[in-house]
């Protein structure tokens, strides 16, 4: 936790509010009823309608564009190719400047645009779109990790061009980048282990699958701007990213955000948002493109995994050294999936005192669809194999994989990563871990063909950040709350209407939130790791307690005390003649000219220069989940008996938010264990994109048991000793379900999803291995 | 193919929706999702997968739960649409305020089409089991995943409904 946190806000006991209460959800009656306006349901009654023109192959070079046909197409205003961009091709990106606006000469992805089209409505686009003739030569794509590091493999990023990778070594290769966590002597720990467990695991490609697609509306204004809107995690790197590319002032570029329908992290960074910008400045007119959920599918993923890994134990359970192998599978371009790489591997070996880590981490770059961040970021991948390992250490051992687990486990305020850049414990785990095993009821025999795992996992949460904000106290007592975060569904809104609610005395009903508008909303850096209730929380709280100074200030010159003798407290201040209201005391000071108060508030959180991840986490999400299985060795089917997830969020801001957040990351965590997979075919083509081929966990899916908890201790750097959450849940999923089922069939299962055709397979080998 | 799409046949159709006769033309292959959004303004019914998987676009349709990213505009002449508006027109209703209570409305995007399939399976199940409002409500993904939320509010408007003889 910086100091820069820390300086703050803990401590507050606001036993009379609404913090810590199961306050309903801001916002909530306009989702129930059908009102809430959705980027899809804003009106642009003259946009031209947008769509793209791909080409059914994953890797191949242009040869030549002919528009002709659907430029002379019913409805259709323009058709934009590359030749209509400037020279080179306008790139952007976050870590790397290397995705271009559309397809620069070559199609680097099934899916990526060659053209783009803007007709009056969506039929005539797509029609037109279809119309494009491509002329185009296929190129041997790398669609799989062994593919792209096989020693002839094509190339994704053309090491020759100038504009790509020019100064990086790498760029001979499809490694993007590497990393290297190690602390300790391997050789010295292995040849003191008693047993040491070797295996190599895979973790499939999967989607974020936000029930609300994608969409992008661009409108050119009066003054020679782009209003843009959009349901975006980031409005305010949206702006910065589309003024760069077209030459624009911050003034002349506005990102409208509707709260989005979901994001898990697939709406954070743009996509299609410039291709659709550079159609507005070139028709002059709002262009407007709303995708399906299978078209989303084909723009944003997670990164699949091959992992590698040797643990060794002493004959106690003590895990002596931990060493792996890791490369994360990136689309064509880089995107943030080299941070995935890097804050995955960063806690690769988990939260757990181990003498000797060696982790080697790669981000290879395939001729997929570009992979971007998602809940859980690079974590599940490594941990689904270090917590396998762990299980099978344990067992191999006769030793019970929860003890062996709080064996190792490090207390509040020990490394967990060891070496130049060392990493603490910052909360009480092992009560966490306790917590869940009793939930569980992890002690108690099991029936037959039941298995339970355990599994444990810690996520660093922005390791730096700014959030500002504004919070306005009007004459009557009302308030509105400025504050940039997106409100996608961990409800955000309702967060910060409670403070203000709290720290100023107004009732829930009289708050606003302003969120969404960079026009009007303070600068905030990004919706992403868990960290608005953090970072945002904090800003917030700042600004209200800014208000409530000037309320002391002015109210003390009005009555003629000095400021000294008046002091304010959550809602009210307290003066010489007693506790006076808060809102009754700014009334009172503003007098007959009425006005308000105007409060600012920022959190702002440097990096670490040299830092693997540019700096320390601000706090760490843990979490413990234990899953019970039944089993059917004759067909593989299973059953989720008991699923229990317990996390440590320092306080809990709004029960039932944590509640909802805790079950949905858990049922997604589950997802991702049994269901989830994108699967590409020999051309680089995306097989099973949208809903009827992509299963995401249903009502039928949730286990029969599911069980959430937490960890309370105060202790977090947010307002009131909070934490950031929500992604602790599916850190560890996958080996908790995979354990269990391990353990209910007797076969360790090392690749993902784990269907029941896989686990009927893996029975069966299993069975057979033990008769020969 | 450029002809078909120049004289691009359009059909006149008139229908009950939320119970007010409405009349409005447009292109024969325009599905009752998209006519309930762009011909007739009514956007709180979500196109999400537009295939029939998501549960988003769920309307009833003389009385029974659709998809309507699956049934034709044109099909619908003579018949009667009820969408999320119309129930929510007198304000709040029971169903609605216990998603609330129970935490079931995260992002928000898929709860009408979870509302209008509860009501439907409130309509002819009054007292349905968590088993029959599992198999029931199937056929509405909820990404955030709060389906136990939901489930616990059907559960609840439904002994409320029972107990009040709604």
């Amino acid at each position: 936790m910086s100091d820069a946190l820390r300086s703050q806000n803990n401590g507050i006991s606001l036993e009379n509010g609404v913090i810590g209460t199961r306050t309903q959800r801001y916002g909530g009656i306009e989702r129930v009823t059908g009102a809430q306006k959705y980027v899809a349901d804003l009106d642009f009654p003259d946009a031209l309608q947008v769509a793209v023109v791909t080409i059914p192959v994953g890797c191949a070079d242009i040869l030549a564009v002919d528009t002709s046909a659907a430029q002379a197409m019913p409805g259709v205003v323009a058709v934009l190719t590359a030749a209509d961009l400037p020279s080179p091709m306008p790139r952007f990106g976050v870590s790397h400047k290397d995705r271009p606006v559309m397809a620069d000469g070559r199609v680097n992805f099934y899916g990526e645009p060659v053209a783009a089209v803007a007709a009056q409505t969506k039929e005539q686009a797509e029609a037109a779109a279809r119309a494009v003739l491509v002329e185009y030569r296929e190129l041997p794509g790398v669609y799989t990790l062994d593919a792209a590091l096989a020693p002839d493999a094509h190339l994704v990023q053309d090491p020759s061009d100038p504009t790509v990778r020019p100064k990086d070594a790498l760029r001979e290769s499809n490694v993007l980048e590497g990393q290297t966590i190690a602390w300790g002597d391997v050789a010295e720990q292995e040849a003191r282990a008693a047993l040491i467990v070797e295996d190599s695991y895979t973790y499939p490609m999967m989607t974020q699958f936000p029930i609300e697609p994608l969409g992008f509306v661009v409108e050119p204004t009066d003054t020679g701007g782009l209003d843009i809107y959009c349901p975006v995690q980031h409005p305010f790197l949206l702006q910065r990213i589309v003024a760069d590319l077209v030459g624009l002032p911050l003034t002349r570029v506005r990102v409208v955000a509707p709260d989005p329908g979901g994001g898990f992290g697939g709406k954070q960074i743009p996509k299609l948002e410039p291709l659709v910008a550079f159609l507005a400045l070139k028709t002059g007119r709002t262009c407007r493109m709303m995708l399906n959920l299978a078209e989303t599918t084909e723009s944003i993923r997670r990164a699949g995994s091959q992992v590698h890994a040797r643990t060794g134990f002493s004959a106690e359970g003590d895990i002596l050294f931990h060493q792996v192998e890791i490369d994360y599978q990136l689309g064509a371009y880089a995107d943030v999936a080299p941070r995935v790489m890097t804050k995955g591997s960063y806690v690769g070996a988990g939260p757990y005192r181990i003498p000797a880590v060696l982790i080697e981490a790669r981000a290879v770059l395939t001729n997929t669809t570009v992979s971007t961040a998602m809940r859980g970021y690079g974590c599940p991948q490594i941990s689904w194999a270090t917590e396998s390992q762990i299980t099978d250490g344990a067992r191999r051992l006769g030793l019970d994989p929860a003890r062996v687990r709080l064996r190792n486990l490090v207390e509040k305020g020990e490394d967990f990563v060891q070496g130049e850049y060392p990493a603490q414990a910052d909360g009480e785990w092992k009560e966490v871990v306790e917590k869940a095993m009793q939930l569980a009821h992890w002690d108690e025999p099991l029936p037959e063909r039941h298995g339970r795992g355990i599994a444990m996992a810690i996520k660093s949460s922005a390791t730096s950040g700014l959030s500002q904000s504004l919070v306005r106290l009007l004459f009557d007592g009302g308030a509105l709350v400025y504050a940039g975060t997106s409100d996608m569904g961990q409800g955000a809104r309702t967060i910060w209407a409670q403070t203000v609610s709290d720290e100023l005395g107004v009732p829930l009903d009289q708050v606003v939130v302003v969120s969404g508008d960079t026009d009007i909303v303070p600068f905030d850096l990004q919706t992403s790791a868990s960290r608005s209730t953090v970072f945002m929380g904090t800003a917030v709280l700042r600004a209200c307690r800014d208000v409530r100074r000037q309320v002391r200030e002015m109210y003390a010159e009005r009555i003629g005390v000095q400021p000294e003798e008046v002091r304010d407290e959550p809602g009210l201040l307290v003066t010489p003649d007693g506790p006076v209201p808060l809102t009754a005391a700014a009334r009172t000071a503003l007098g007959p000219l009425r006005g308000e108060f105007l409060g600012q508030g920022t959190c702002r959180l440097e990096g670490r220069k040299g830092h693997p991840l540019g700096g320390d986490a601000s706090f760490y999400e843990f979490n413990c989940s234990i899953t019970e299985v039944e089993v059917d060795p004759g067909t593989g089917q299973f059953v989720l008996v008991r699923h229990v997830t317990v996390c440590d969020v320092g306080t809990e801001l709004n029960p039932i938010q944590v509640t909802a957040q805790d079950e949905g990351g858990a049922i997604m965590g589950i997802g991702q264990a049994i269901m989830e997979q994108l699967v590409y075919d020999d051309h680089g083509r995306l097989l099973n994109a949208g809903a009827v081929d992509y299963r995401v966990p249903t009502y039928r899916d949730v286990p029969l048991d599911l069980c959430t908890g937490s960890i309370e201790n105060h202790d977090g750097p947010g307002p009131y000793g909070s934490k950031g959450m929500s992604e602790g849940p599916l850190l560890c999923t996958g080996a908790a379900v995979g354990t269990a089922i391990a353990e209910a069939t007797g076969a360790k299962i090392t690749d993902l999803p784990l269907t029941p055709e896989r686990v009927w397979k893996e029975t069966r080998s299993a069975a057979q291995a033990m008769t020969r | 193919m450029d002809a078909r799409f120049a004289a691009e046949s359009q059909v006149t159709v008139t229908t009950t929706v939320n119970g007010e006769l409405r009349t409005f033309t447009a292109p024969a292959h325009r599905t009752l999702l998209d006519a309930l959004r762009n011909e007739l303004g009514l956007t709180g019914t979500k196109s999400s997968c537009t295939e029939g998987e998501c549960g988003a676009c769920t309307v009833l349709l003389d009385g029974k739960a659709v998809n309507s990213c699956l049934v034709l505009a044109a099909e619908m002449d003579g018949h009667e649409v009820v969408t999320i508006e119309s129930v929510s027109r007198d304000g709040v209703t029971d169903l609605q305020e216990a998603l609330l209570k129970e935490g079931a409305v995260q992002c928000g995007f898929c709860i009408p089409g979870q509302v209008m399939s509860a009501e439907y399976l409130l309509s002819h199940t009054p007292e349905p089991t968590v088993e029959e409002i599992r198999s029931a409500m199937s056929g509405n993904l909820c990404r955030c995943a709060s389906y136990n939320r939901i489930v616990n509010a059907i559960l609840a408007t439904s002994k409320k409904r029972v107990s009040t003889g709604e």
